[in-house]
């Protein structure tokens, strides 16, 4: 395992609270993270978990009011970008910090070509001329299967399929060859074979860029498809984080386990899919001690009133659980 | 290709608005009850009178010859002589059109040059002093007519303090204040629409995108969401300018300019039929035109239109 100052980005007991009138909701409650260059962290949740939230505070676009933060850093090359001005945080977005986002049809700008969208960020973060900048963004396109000719240079993204579409957000995100990529659901509007297209296309740009790249996503199926290291989070915590193999073969956080349970699998044909009863609670209404314990097979009285550390178990492996690894009665 | 077929099908969208509103006015004036000949030639004419009035006006042929010769004359672009002047409906508007263009320019300009900066600047800092000043401002423009405040910029400007002209059109002041009642109300509708254009596009999604892209708030707004919130206030600035061509009437009236909308009211006044009709299909090919170039200039700035 690589040594923890080697980070890339590390988020450190990051909390998010919003408030609206008298009412708070904490969609982050401490949260820890650590991303590594050349590395795909999955950060896998349900609805309302805190997955994009995650993302907007590493992008610098928490919206302030009604967003606080209530404590924590994020460490980016050993620089807290949580305090930096908002002049400082464009030094990085974009340039350093890029994202691709889970609706291309709806944050591509439709009313500018594709090579616009991509020559305005190297013209100035690169401070590129006009010719330069076009070049490089014919560049771009080929190298995410938009074809070598720019034609798509020239095209509006109504012009554009749904996966090309991805594949030019794809190319605007990498354009300024940034060291970390944000990945918000990248392949949920998009069909199954689609799907796996951008997936592979994220892993080839992360090996040839070497970028550290956060993949969100509720998919735990996905996840498995992308990540070389994955956490879970739930109601604003991460409940377990390992490489994605340990992670796999041996969930040690009940929520993790039931979460597998549900993924369709061909070799229990025939067989119930197993699904989590309830749901997540709302951000203002966290359950006391252990977030997931109404929903938990393996509750307690002290998880009712003691909410579990993040311990590593073994090597690299951790979860946030008393019973962290037992198992029980399906 | 795309743009030349698009242009092409608005062109003949024109052709076509231009001949169902002189086939409507044709029919309109003819099914009015009473004989444009009989009111010519007054009570105590003779039937032969009468009928060399028919035969110069032409409605002693049958209706369909009638609506043939119309629609001929409109191609040629000649709507015949006044009936009361008798000279050429043609050569009666475009003595007049020229006033009334500039008046419509002045007006549209003054709407675009003060709405459009308020109405954004109101989105971008929305519920500041500057969007109450801006709402301020466009409920005023709605409510106040535009004649109530033609008189009192000439009470104001004309007579207590005289610093524009009085009567007249033959220098560039004498267009200011005409201008400018004819321009506020209007300002006051593309005002309206561009803050609430401008609000909506801040709010949509490819804004984050153009933030977590790095650019600076100035591009994220005046460039991302501008763009996009001008269409629809292009198309109402074209409609507007339509209005103001055919609707000018009456500041015309209170600034005593002799326009187009002046022409047409005394044309009614006289019962002066060849040039209402004249008059009503020269205002709807102008209409169609503008709203034409309103939508080429639309398309330019929305490709997205030209695959609808």
């Amino acid at each position: 395992m690589m040594a923890e100052n080697q980070a890339l980005l590390k988020v450190e007991n990051l909390g998010v609270c919003f408030t609206h009138g008298a009412m708070e909701a904490h969609a982050l409650r401490g949260i820890d993270l650590s991303f590594y260059r050349e590395e795909i962290h999955g950060l896998v949740g349900e609805s309302g978990s805190g997955k994009t939230v995650t993302s907007t505070c590493i992008i610098g676009l928490l919206p302030s009011p009604p967003g606080k933060y209530t404590s924590g850093r994020i460490l980016f090359n050993g620089v807290n970008l949580l305090g930096l001005s908002q002049a400082q945080m464009r030094t990085y977005r974009g340039r350093k910090i890029a994202m691709v986002f889970q609706e291309p049809s709806k944050y591509l700008n439709p009313a500018f070509k594709i090579g616009e969208q991509i020559t305005e960020m190297l013209r100035l973060h690169l401070n590129m001329g006009k010719e330069q900048a076009r070049e490089r963004a014919k560049e771009l396109l080929g190298l995410v299967g938009l074809g070598k000719d720019g034609r798509v240079l020239d095209s509006y993204p109504h012009e554009l399929s749904g996966g090309m579409k991805q594949r030019a957000m794809i190319a605007i995100a990498i354009s300024c060859n940034p060291e970390f990529l944000i990945a918000d659901e990248p392949t949920t509007a998009l069909d199954v074979t689609l799907q796996l297209q951008i997936l592979s296309l994220i892993k080839k740009l992360k090996d040839l860029l070497g970028m550290g790249v956060l993949f969100i996503s509720h998919d735990l199926g996905v996840v498995k498809e992308v990540a070389d290291r994955v956490s879970v989070i739930y109601a604003g915590r991460i409940v377990e984080t390992s490489t994605k193999g340990k992670l796999f073969d041996n969930p040690l956080h009940p929520y993790t386990k039931l979460l597998m349970l549900s993924i369709p699998d061909a070799r229990r044909r025939g067989q119930r899919l197993a699904t989590i009863p309830g749901r997540v609670p709302d951000a203002d209404a966290t359950p006391s001690g252990c977030a997931f314990h109404p929903r938990c097979p393996l509750a307690d009285d002290r998880c009712k009133t003691e909410n579990p550390e993040l311990k590593e178990k073994e090597n690299g492996h951790a979860a946030a659980c008393h019973h962290a690894g037992e198992s029980w009665k399906i | 290709m795309d743009l030349v077929r698009f242009f092409a099908k608005r062109f003949l969208r024109l052709l076509l608005t231009v001949f169902i509103i002189s086939t409507l006015i044709f029919f309109v004036i003819r099914i009015i009850p009473g004989d444009p000949a009989l009111i010519i030639a007054g009570v105590d004419a003779t039937a032969e009178d009468i009928q060399i009035i028919r035969e110069k006006l032409g409605t002693d042929r049958s209706l369909p010859m009638q609506y043939l010769g119309w629609l001929y004359s409109i191609l040629r672009f000649d709507f015949g002589n006044s009936m009361i002047s008798g000279e050429p409906v043609t050569k009666l508007i475009f003595e007049r059109f020229p006033l009334t263009l500039t008046l419509a320019l002045m007006g549209i300009a003054i709407g675009i040059l003060v709405a459009i900066p308020l109405g954004v600047m109101s989105a971008v800092k929305r519920w500041s002093l500057w969007d109450y000043f801006g709402l301020v401002f466009s409920q005023a423009g709605m409510a106040i007519p535009s004649f109530w405040l033609g008189m009192v910029l000439l009470l104001l400007f004309a007579v207590k303090i005289p610093i524009f002209p009085l009567f007249g059109s033959e220098s560039f002041a004498h267009y200011i204040l005409p201008a400018l009642s004819l321009g506020f109300g209007r300002a006051a509708v593309i005002l309206r629409l561009a803050r609430a254009s401008m609000v909506e596009e801040l709010s949509k999604e490819y804004v984050i995108t153009a933030r977590a892209k790095g650019l600076t708030e100035r591009m994220v707004k005046y460039k991302h969401a501008l763009k996009n919130a001008l269409l629809p206030v292009i198309t109402i600035t074209g409609i507007e300018l339509g209005y103001m061509l055919g609707g000018a009437i009456i500041i015309e009236q209170v600034f005593s300019l002799p326009g187009l909308g002046r022409l047409f009211l005394f044309g009614i006044y006289q019962r002066d039929f060849t040039l209402i009709q004249g008059g009503v299909v020269f205002v709807a090919i102008v209409f169609s035109m503008i709203n034409f170039l309103a939508d080429i200039l639309y398309s330019v700035v929305n490709p997205k239109i030209r695959v609808e």
